[in-house]
């Protein structure tokens, strides 16, 4: 049993496993919306859209954090105005957004000094470089997130089902739609240095689906997409001491395998029924 | 009676109008169908009438405001595509939305909440469904719930777009017998629908080809002439009823329509 505990006897450790535990239980609410939502892609879009603000920032010897934010804001704006201006094909414009986000973010990188080390931990994370004040503002966020998530559920949850359904119960579906967007920011900001920002997307999304295979309620889907993550971070971080993995993608790696095991063992209680075509 | 519903030569439409002159007067406690082939308007009234799309033209008043003042005392139920994947919620909770238009966002449900669901699940007959989880149920069960939230809310103005869709026979007369429910109770039930039968049995009707062809009493609107206006379609008299429409394409029986096209 040692060998799953006594990396933790670390103080770096212990604050990377804090760390991890409280981006998860985030990225597991908010994750819930995007899954429910299909927002799938856009919330991956919003994970590389920090990448060029984080870049600035490093270049610039500001806070990243901020950077990211700053990022994150500009990818929110264009994604909601593509997502206005193209009803059907936003795919097409976000995809290619996105892309030019990651190649902005590496073009800045390059005038780095330390480039291949910069860009590495940017894209991929640096779990145990993670300060006691980065801890406390990964605390305030996780909280700001809750909140926010609990006040909006009840607009969320009509979202996910139709939003013109939402907008005729009073609750505009543009308005909540961008807050949902800026709740996904935030969950990307507060977690690229935990895992980077090419595997965030992992986190946001890898434990709520797999809750949702088996969940019956919204509760239960969060609640156990928290659990799975909290323990997949911890898991991570015990094989990655173990072997010398790297911390940030040995844990996103268990929580997609959790994912493809829950998926391959998942029997539906009932076959789909049969679409009424006329 | 007040008018719960009330348009006066209004013009409805995106960028053009898809049917201009509407005059009509929909009092509390009565019905109107909607009727006329898919992109003859019926949606898109539906749709200015819950606030989703502005009037072009004319006026329209619901519950004596602006569409969409009132959330709470107007329920709309659209034509649904829904998402097969995931959605991890049970009957009940879907049902249950149908009283946040009056909670908001945080108020607590009540007593009276939980008894507006539970009624809705007993009308629509999915009172046995209420745990199951919406993924699980057929397009036609999921229908009923989608139907049955719109009820939950005891909303004033009840707007159902093709709510028959998809439906058995038994759920049609289930939800036949759920609109006249809300009729009784006060409410203005406006609902497109394909079926003559139900059209006859509203209060109004209006018939629609991207005009306004005939409104009113079914008895008057439902002319011989409006419906060939309407549909375009072969007639044939009953001695036991008015005109039953026969899609020239078919050798029999009632014209029984399973579109899903895009919504009109």
């Amino acid at each position: 049993m040692n060998v799953l505990t006594v990396p933790f006897t670390d103080p770096l450790l212990r604050e990377a496993l804090l760390a991890g535990v409280l981006v998860g239980i985030a990225a597991s609410v908010v994750g819930a919306f995007v899954v429910l939502r299909g927002l799938a892609f856009v919330g991956d879009a919003l994970a590389h859209g920090v990448l060029p603000g984080i870049a600035a920032a490093v270049l610039l010897g500001v806070s990243s954090m901020i950077g990211a934010l700053a990022g994150g804001i500009v990818m929110m704006v264009g994604v909601t105005a593509i997502t206005r201006r193209t009803r059907l094909s936003g795919d097409t414009a976000i995809g290619l957004l996105f892309v030019g986000m990651l190649a902005l973010g590496v073009v800045i990188t390059s005038r780095s000094a330390s480039f291949s080390g910069d860009i590495t931990r940017i894209l991929f994370g640096d779990l145990l470089g993670i300060t006691r004040g980065d801890l406390v503002v990964q605390a305030v966020a996780t909280g700001l997130v809750l909140l926010v998530a609990g006040v909006c559920a009840r607009p969320f949850l009509l979202l996910s089902i139709d939003p013109d359904r939402a907008t005729v119960a009073g609750f505009p579906a543009g308005r909540y739609h961008v807050i949902m967007l800026a709740l996904i920011t935030v969950t990307v900001v507060v977690s690229f240095q935990a895992v980077g920002t090419l595997l965030v997307f992992g986190m946001l999304i890898a434990p709520p689906a797999t809750a949702a295979l088996y969940a019956r309620r919204l509760p239960m889907m969060m609640g156990a997409a928290a659990i799975i993550s909290a323990v997949s971070v911890w898991a991570g971080l015990v094989l990655s001491f173990q072997y010398r993995l790297a911390a940030g993608a040995t844990i996103v790696l268990v929580q997609v395998a959790v994912f493809f095991v829950a998926l391959l063992i998942h029997r539906p209680r009932t076959a789909p029924a049969p679409q009424v075509v006329g | 009676m007040s008018s719960a519903v009330h348009m006066d030569g209004a013009s409805v439409g995106w960028d053009y109008p898809v049917v201009d002159g509407i005059t009509i007067d929909v009092p509390a406690g009565s019905s109107l169908a909607l009727i006329g082939t898919n992109g003859s308007g019926k949606s898109t009234i539906l749709r200015t009438l819950a606030g989703l799309l502005p009037p072009i033209g004319g006026r329209v008043s619901v519950l004596d405001g602006p569409p969409g003042a009132n959330p709470a005392r107007v329920a709309y139920v659209g034509q649904f595509h829904p998402q097969g994947f995931v959605l991890p919620l049970r009957v009940r909770d879907v049902v249950a939305m149908g009283r946040y238009p009056r909670l908001g966002l945080l108020g607590r449900p009540r007593r009276a909440d939980a008894d507006a669901v539970d009624h809705a699940l007993g009308e629509l007959g999915i009172k046995h469904l209420a745990d199951r989880a919406l993924r699980e149920l057929s397009g036609g069960q999921r229908q009923r719930v989608y139907v049955a939230q719109a009820i939950a809310q005891q909303a004033d103005v009840i707007l159902l777009d093709e709510p028959a869709s998809g439906l058995d026979l038994s759920a049609r007369t289930l939800l036949r017998a759920a609109i006249a429910c809300e009729v009784d109770r006060g409410a203005a039930v406006l609902f497109a629908t394909h079926d003559l039968g139900d059209a006859r049995t509203s209060d109004q009707v209006m018939v629609l080809a991207g005009r306004v062809v005939s409104a009113g009493p079914p008895a008057t609107a439902l002319s011989r002439d409006a419906i060939i206006a309407g549909f375009g379609l072969v007639l044939e008299e009953f001695s036991d009823g008015g005109p039953i429409a026969l899609d020239p394409g078919h050798a029999h029986g009632h014209h029984d329509d399973h579109d899903h096209g895009a919504a009109t």
